[in-house]
């Protein structure tokens, strides 16, 4: 198979002028790639210190330092990290140009390496912010918003610099991504540092709930959404050859999202001390963010639609179909956790991580890996290693991260329903240690779906670095496709 | 027309940071100029010194990760832990701790019940408590030593986020802190959660000298030993001759020479105890409320257990080693 493919023609070549941004992008993917298998098996190892307290071996590698490294690892290093690469894939893509700092670019790969590397092991250390997603001690966070602004010059300035004139449905996410996560990460990670590990966050108590959960909530809405969006419009119509359904409905489906996210926040917060209209007002709002995100799923839906056997005939289909199924899944399942009936049942159980992975393991991985897939040998001009084990890559991550979300969802109503027991007298029929014991097997179990989906990255991880050797070598046999041609120039 | 603003990004750039400015001024600058987003109870105090370096500690350790702060107003769930919480409690937490998982229990209403010696052994090794417990042990906390200076500075930065003057600590108070291990702060820190707000007392109509319903019964005896076992050895050993709480098979009761009927066992059970007096004897306090937990027949059943027991003991009384395996246990 391998032999066809190295005899043929780079027919879908990129001109000279790429091939040093190229080299950025696929060293984001690589670190992306890297610091998603430390973060996934960081989080099997979390799995099991669930249920046998003795495998928190030391200080450093126990469940409560260690949960934050696998979050901030995997929303950081492999989301962000893939953000980084994939946006600048797009950008130049859809602006006809190269990056209009190529050496930031770069600059920007070596310090987000070594930031990612800095968290893992400050937290570990026990430096922390103690809010979630925003664990990262003040000397990170300035590192993180200078990471940031390296990537906003970047992509404004190559998208003001531009030889295409219209911005594609792509370009509004990936705009609008720079600028939320920027004003959300800044405002929330406010404090006064009182050592170099240490700082005290400058809201206190309710207030710091609130600013907290605006953020945390729409981290997921700024990194786990929007830019993964950007790459589905994108990445699905290049990989099947079919346009986008409806502009109109992309149209209305952005702007309704990104204004809506922002009210939700305090859905996190129902029945805590929070004032009460703050809690329904967040409500209100998560409940009409069906809307919008359903529009960009009917749109994906609709797209395939046009031609259904891409699911056979294009083994990417699949990745971003099944992707904008579980973000549909997600987006309903969301609201109607914030309904306070719902949320008082499953608020603080283990059904909410299973709600969590439903979205990260189902619609963000699925989305990333398939945009991955469709990079790598895009810049070498070969095609995938294998299609064989990326379908074996599909069904295990699919049975993995199902199997995991549903049975943290079994064992979170049980969980909720065990707290709220009453007997007949009126007295509370379980112990809260009756509520963990009734756990552990669900948790064992978790671990089991989390070795199944990790088996199906890893050989993601095998597929991809073999079509970058394929490719290389390709590049290497053939030096005089390096030299840019008339016709493949704009 | 309407097309222009997708052929020009900076303008687009714009228009997306209105919209999501538009929610975020609502929904979370705004809030912050209202007064009922900083509330503080009158009973409230600023952490001490040792409190805080204790709080740091529970930072550190990322307790949050598996504690959350936060009862609820549901009825669940004030039966369980205590008061639900009020927004007026929190005005020195930078940040906020309420965390959003319940691995382990609800920590809001730890304060005060139980006494420091169960915080220290269940640190050093929850399982002791409770064999299916799945918390790590916190044992290095207790060779730890705190860092005046350290504390000192993250005082300062409390302080400095708070009215002039409305923070305070002494420099004793700060030199007091040398001999103290992170162990000391993180047990302060847990014995001063949630005191702002006053604890209701569990009320039981039980008259002191009711008569227990199931004494003597087999299968309460038997019933009772397993609760005794899972709910009251830890403190009270494993043969109830006592450990870090009393011997409960002796003549003595709350620390008075004379034993009382089942009807007062009842209320001390159901209740728990706390610093004060209680029929004209002066009680420590320390022992939890066990009337969320347990069912009037529980309580009667784990009553009819320690008299079967102590009738036991009577006439036969316990082997040295028994009580001693006891307390390894």
């Amino acid at each position: 198979m391998n032999a066809t493919i190295l005899q043929r023609p780079r027919s879908g070549a990129f001109p000279d002028e790429y091939r040093y941004d190229h080299r950025t992008v696929e060293g984001f993917i690589l670190s992306s790639i890297f610091w998603g298998v430390v973060g996934i098996v960081l989080g099997l190892l979390l799995s099991v210190e669930m249920w046998l307290p003795a495998a928190n071996l030391t200080p450093w590698l126990a469940f409560g330092r260690l949960r934050p490294v696998h979050t901030n690892g995997l929303a950081f290093g492999l989301g962000v990290g893939a953000i980084f690469g994939l946006f600048y894939w797009i950008v130049m893509r859809l602006t006809r140009r190269p990056l209009l700092f190529p050496r930031l670019a770069r600059l920007q790969l070596w310090l987000f390496n070594l930031g990612i590397a800095a968290a893992a092991v400050t937290l570990m250390m026990g430096w922390t912010q103690s809010l979630e997603y925003a664990e990262l001690e003040w000397p990170l966070d300035i590192a993180i918003v200078v990471l940031w602004v390296m990537l906003a010059v970047n992509v404004i300035g190559t998208i003001v610099k531009r030889r295409e004139e219209q911005l594609y449905v792509s370009l509004w996410y990936v705009l609008a991504t720079v600028v939320a996560v920027a004003v959300l990460y800044i405002v929330n990670n406010l404090a006064i540092p009182v050592g170099l590990g240490k700082s005290y966050h400058l809201f206190a108590g309710v207030n710091s709930a609130n600013v907290q959960w605006w953020y945390g909530h729409n981290a997921v809405g700024f990194v786990f959404t929007t830019p993964i969006l950007a790459m589905f419009y994108y990445f699905l119509p290049k990989s099947t050859g079919l346009p986008i359904f409806s502009h109109r409905l992309s149209i209305v489906a952005f702007w309704s999202l990104i204004f809506s996210y922002m009210w939700t926040g305090a859905h996190h917060l129902v029945y805590s001390p929070l004032p009460d209209w703050i809690q329904t007002l967040a409500i209100v709002f998560t409940m009409f963010l069906i809307a919008p995100s359903w529009g960009s799923v009917v749109n994906g839906f609709y797209t395939v639609g046009a031609d259904w056997s891409k699911m056979r005939t294009n083994y990417l289909t699949k990745f971003f179909v099944l992707g904008i199924t579980f973000y549909g899944l997600q987006t309903v399942q969301g609201p109607t956790q914030a309904l306070r009936v719902v949320s008082q049942l499953i608020h603080y159980t283990d059904w909410v991580p299973g709600h969590v992975h439903m979205g990260t393991m189902g619609w963000v991985t699925m989305t990333v890996c398939a945009s991955i897939y469709y990079v790598i040998p895009k810049i070498y001009g070969t095609e995938i290693f294998s299609e064989k084990i990326a379908n074996a890559h599909f069904w295990l991550v699919l049975v993995g991260q199902l199997a995991f979300s549903v049975t943290m969802w079994i064992t979170g109503i049980q969980q909720g329903a065990m707290w709220k027991a009453t007997k007949a007298d009126g007295s509370l029929t379980y112990s809260f240690m009756d509520g963990v014991a009734a756990n552990y097997p669900y948790w064992q179990m978790r671990t089991v779906a989390g070795v199944v989906f990790a088996a199906g990255m890893l050989l993601f991880v095998y597929n991809v670095l073999k079509t970058i050797q394929q490719g290389r070598a390709l590049e290497a046999s053939r030096p005089e496709t390096l030299e840019p041609t008339a016709a493949a120039v704009r | 027309m309407a097309g222009t603003i997708y052929r020009k990004p900076v303008l687009f750039t714009i228009a997306a940071t209105v919209a999501v400015l538009v929610g975020t001024l609502v929904m979370m600058a705004y809030p912050m100029v209202r007064s009922d987003m900083h509330p503080r109870l009158e009973k409230l105090r600023p952490y001490t010194p040792l409190q805080l370096a204790g709080r740091d500690v529970y930072q550190r350790e990322g307790c949050v990760n598996c504690h959350t702060q936060t009862v609820r107003p549901l009825k669940a769930e004030v039966q369980r832990y205590g008061d639900y919480s009020k927004a007026g409690e929190f005005t020195y937490d930078h940040p906020f701790l309420w965390g959003s998982k319940r691995t382990g229990p609800d920590l809001a209403r730890i304060g005060g019940k139980y006494p420091d010696a169960w915080h220290y052994k269940h640190f050093e090794n929850p399982q002791s408590f409770a064999a299916k417990s799945n918390m790590p042990r916190y044992a290095f906390l207790a060779k730890a030593k705190l860092d005046p200076a350290e504390v000192e500075s993250h005082l300062k930065g409390i302080a400095a986020l708070h009215a002039k003057g409305e923070v305070t600590w002494t420099a004793d108070d700060v030199r007091a802190l040398a001999d103290k291990s992170e162990m000391d702060a993180l047990v302060a820190y847990m014995q001063v959660l949630g005191t702002a707000v006053e604890r209701k007392k569990g009320v039981t109509e039980v008259a002191l000298d009711a008569p227990n319903p199931l004494s003597g019964q087999p299968g309460a005896i038997a019933h009772g030993r397993e609760l005794f076992a899972a709910n009251c050895s830890a403190c009270h050993g494993a043969e109830a001759h006592g450990e870090i709480a009393p011997n409960l098979l002796d003549d003595v009761f709350l620390g008075t020479n004379g034993d009382l009927g089942d009807g007062a066992y009842f209320r001390v059970i159901h209740g728990g105890t706390e610093a004060g007096t209680f029929e004209g004897r002066t009680m420590q306090g320390g022992m939890p409320p066990f009337g969320t937990d347990l069912s009037a027949d529980d309580i009667w059943s784990v009553i009819a257990f320690l008299r079967d027991q102590k009738a036991h003991e009577k006439t036969e009384p316990p082997k040295h080693e028994a009580a001693e395996h006891g307390k390894e246990h």
